[in-house]
């Protein structure tokens, strides 16, 4: 069940209001400013530690990613990319990867199971796995490629924003480890007025193209990320430039619902009333047969 | 296919024991498909996950419970081909649907084994059938992993394939027990009366019988 000190926006496959009574839950954010990430893998650990997750031992793929991907196990994984710069020089960009939070969650808005995702109040975008029944829509639903269902269990899992720290006051696992202070968490206007001092900071250092990720696409997210090559988000190992829910989900998820059960009912309906003022038709009553 | 019966008792022989065995077999799994698929659907349907033993259990079950019917209706489908080609005496017939939705069928052109509205929901379930299955292995996370662009066409395709096949069974039923009188026995006992095949379907009766009283 979802944490029941905090207000729910969102649950999905439910189309009544959630629990809601509570005051002053103000949106929150997590900051991860790429510029000073120095790939050390300690917020990782921390996932891992705090979730009390153990992944595989995996081979190593050549570059520093390890894992190569986001797992039901690995809920956060540091992406490094090498890019060559025009000039040749090589930049190295590592980009902690994880759940954005989204305020508007394709994933959420994909599921068909009432209260298997839910949205507090703060923002966070939470799976409640006792709820899960494992058909992987919020896969398909997610624009940022981020639910893995588990082969144990066949639910769905990703990084929870430590809900249950933040919960209780805490600040996420990854924040409190992070040795260079890349990751920060606070009430999301905090970050974002942080965020635009360090990308002024940026500028005036030479990156005259840095900017906050916060894509309005999604109506934002609850994980942003200070790049220091805001035009070109893709370069940090695939990041969407535009991200959005796909037109494909909206269509399932939105039109097609309404339009299909009224087809439906029509379609009984219509049945119905035909029966009802032509009746039945039987050859007998034409005198045909002997 | 079967040559003229000659007919001694007051009965038209329609379908035979396994035509009907395998047509309960679609009719069942069919229900149960579509309430499990609609529950996935829409949330007002969410209870029908009940049907086949909640969420868990009907996210499980509703992809072996679909391969059933595919193999089944694909079983119906072969069989009953060559009768639902649509022949030109059927849009004849067709013109008159006004007076056939009204109970008035004096005067129709004769037609075959299945009208032309039979023959249309026919092709349509057969395009529906197998939409269903290729976009239904695509969402089927248990046996098989495509990209997920891929996997976002095949829901929407899935679900409007769906929903075509439960309008269509929805005149096929209404049709069958409560408008068309006498339809019900060719697939519960398995025969019609002269009367119903004469009137229904005259071409067909011409054949089977050899042209009988
Ligand atoms: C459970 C409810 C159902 C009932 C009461 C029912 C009843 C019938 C009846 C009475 C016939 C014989 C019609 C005739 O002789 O002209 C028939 C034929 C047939 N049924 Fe059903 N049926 C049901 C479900 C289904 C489903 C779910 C399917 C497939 C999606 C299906 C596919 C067919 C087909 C292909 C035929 C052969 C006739 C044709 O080509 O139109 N039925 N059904
Ligand atoms: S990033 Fe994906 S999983 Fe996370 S909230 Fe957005 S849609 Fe859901």
């Amino acid at each position: 069940m979802a944490l029941q000190s905090l207000n729910v926006t969102k649950r999905s496959a439910t189309t009544t209001q959630p629990p809601s009574v509570r005051t002053a839950e103000e949106p929150v954010a997590k900051l991860i400013d790429v510029s000073k990430c120095i790939g050390c893998k300690a917020c990782q650990v921390a996932c891992m530690q705090w979730n009390d997750l153990r992944d595989e031992v995996g081979t190593n793929v050549g570059v520093y990613d390890n894992p190569s991907n986001l797992t039901d196990q690995s809920w956060t994984v540091m992406r490094f990319a090498e890019y060559s710069k025009p000039d040749g020089d090589m930049e190295w960009l590592i980009r902690k990867d994880g759940c954005m939070h989204c305020e508007d969650p394709g994933c959420l808005k994909a599921c068909p199971s009432p209260g298997a995702i839910v949205k507090y109040a703060n923002g966070i975008v939470d799976f409640i796995s006792d709820n899960c029944i494992g058909c992987g829509y919020c896969v398909a639903g997610c624009p940022f490629d981020v639910p893995r269902i588990s082969k144990k269990d066949s639910k769905a899992y990703k990084c929870t924003l430590c809900s249950d720290r933040v919960a209780v006051g805490l600040e996420p696992a990854c924040v409190k480890t992070c040795p260079t202070g890349a990751i920060q968490y606070g009430a999301k206007t905090d970050m974002v007025l942080r965020a635009e001092k360090r990308v002024g900071d940026l500028k005036e250092r030479g990156f005259q193209k840095a900017a906050l990720y916060n894509p309005a696409g999604v109506g934002g997210t609850h994980v942003m990320y200070v790049l220091q090559h805001g035009d070109d988000p893709e370069r940090y190992s695939g990041l969407p430039s535009n991200p959005s829910i796909s037109p494909w989900v909206s269509v399932w998820k939105g039109a097609a619902k309404p339009l299909a059960s009224l087809a439906i009912g029509l379609a009984m309906l219509g049945a119905f009333f035909h029966y009802v003022t032509r009746g039945p038709k039987d050859e007998h009553a034409e005198g045909e047969s002997k | 296919m079967s040559g003229p019966v000659v007919m001694k008792s007051g009965d038209v022989p329609r379908y035979a024991p396994g035509e009907r065995v395998t047509h309960w077999i679609v009719a069942i799994t069919f229900v149960l498909l579509a309430l499990s698929g609609l529950a996935f659907f829409h949330p007002a349907f969410w209870s029908l996950t009940a049907v086949l033993g909640g969420g868990v259990w009907s996210r499980i079950l509703h992809p072996y419970v679909g391969v059933v019917m595919f193999v089944f209706f694909g079983l119906m489908a072969l069989k009953y081909w060559k009768d639902n080609l649509i022949q030109p005496y059927d849009r004849a017939w067709q013109k008159r649907l006004p007076d056939i939705l009204n109970n008035n069928d004096h005067g129709l052109p004769e037609i075959d084994k299945y009208n032309i509205g039979q023959k249309q929901l026919f092709l349509a379930w057969v395009v529906s059938m197998v939409l269903l299955l290729v976009s239904g292995v695509v969402m089927w996370r248990d046996v098989a992993s495509f990209p997920v662009p891929v996997i976002r066409i095949a829901s929407v395709v899935h679900a409007i394939a769906a929903v075509v096949m439960i309008l269509g069974f929805i005149v096929h039923v209404y049709s069958a027990i409560f408008w068309v009188r006498g339809s019900m026995r060719a697939m519960t006992r398995g025969t019609v009366t002269h009367g119903w095949a004469k009137h229904h379907h005259p071409l067909w009766y011409r054949r089977v019988t050899g042209g009988g009283k």
